[in-house]
């Protein structure tokens, strides 16, 4: 996966998208807060969703209890 | 059914959906979706670590910040490993001091490149030509250019292209040949006797009734 290392460590991109979502956030607003483009966090949101560190909500994503664990929330 | 016809590589329409994704690249894992609201640029190229495709990785990122101010991503793609490209894009960081800033799809399976033709057998069976498609905030594809394999794309005709469907669409116009931003664009060719007259008064430049021009404000 592009947003976890092989020894399980989260990449610095990852870290970036996980620690701009707050309460429930678009991707456009992630793209904004992290400076990557769109298409970039829409694909590593999606990875870590499959990862159980964010969930899918209506209009957006936000941290689960795994995920706020992982950035030290 | 013959084996011609089982060969013969499909090609997508203009004006129809691009054929969707979901590819390995070296950013990670693409879908087609993931680009939208944004214009994107996929092209192909035959191999990494070869000479013409080098000089165009290098052009293609040189335009880069130029496509970003015009709200386009790049996307490349060949028929090797995301190895073999994350090696290649180090090389020419590490020869010729060039950063490459876009996802390269790991096309092994020649998923991608069956569903846009860019696998054409009568210029090599194993390597994907040299093909350019343009797709626009809505997932629609909107122009394709097709090189040979021994002919390196004009990054200047890329620009002129994205800058000419962007002027299309915002301002309902054609371009004509040769066109470049701030020339004169061409009024849509009249459908009625009616709108003939009405374009002869509204001030056009009129070569004649079906050829008339006018600037942008």
């Amino acid at each position: 996966m592009a947003c976890i290392n092989p020894d399980g460590t989260l990449t610095t991109s990852a870290k970036a998208v996980l620690k701009a979502v707050t309460e429930v956030s678009s991707p456009a607003e992630v793209a904004q807060k992290t400076n990557l483009p769109l298409f970039r966090v829409r694909s590593s949101l999606r990875e870590l969703v499959e990862a159980g560190l964010l969930e899918e909500q209506e209009g957006g994503y936000r941290l689960t209890a795994i995920g706020k664990e992982r950035i030290g929330l | 059914m013959s084996e011609e016809m089982v060969t013969t590589p499909t090609l997508p329409r203009l004006n129809e959906p691009a054929p969707d994704f979901e590819a390995v690249t070296t950013h990670g894992v693409v879908r087609l979706s993931d680009f939208r609201d944004s214009w994107l640029i996929l092209f192909s190229h035959p191999a990494d670590f070869t000479p013409v495709c080098t000089t165009e990785f290098i052009a293609f990122a040189e335009i880069y910040p130029e496509l970003q101010k015009r709200g386009v991503e790049l996307l490349g793609l060949s028929i090797d490993s995301v190895y073999s490209h994350i090696a290649w894009i180090r090389n020419i960081q590490e020869k010729m001091g060039v950063k490459i800033p876009f996802p390269i799809i790991a096309d092994l399976d020649r998923a991608v490149a069956t569903k846009y033709g860019m696998v054409q057998p009568g210029a090599s069976k194993t390597e994907a030509v040299r093909a350019v498609f343009i797709i626009d905030p809505k997932g629609v594809l909107r122009a394709m250019i097709y090189y040979p394999l021994t002919t390196g794309r004009n990054m200047q005709e890329i620009l002129r292209l994205i800058d000419a469907l962007q002027t299309s669409d915002k301002h309902n116009v054609a371009t004509p040949a040769n066109w470049q931003p701030g020339d004169k664009v061409i009024v849509p060719a009249p459908k009625t006797v009616e709108m003939v007259e009405e374009n002869l008064k509204a001030g056009y430049e009129v070569v004649d009734w079906y050829l008339c021009k006018r600037r942008l404000e």
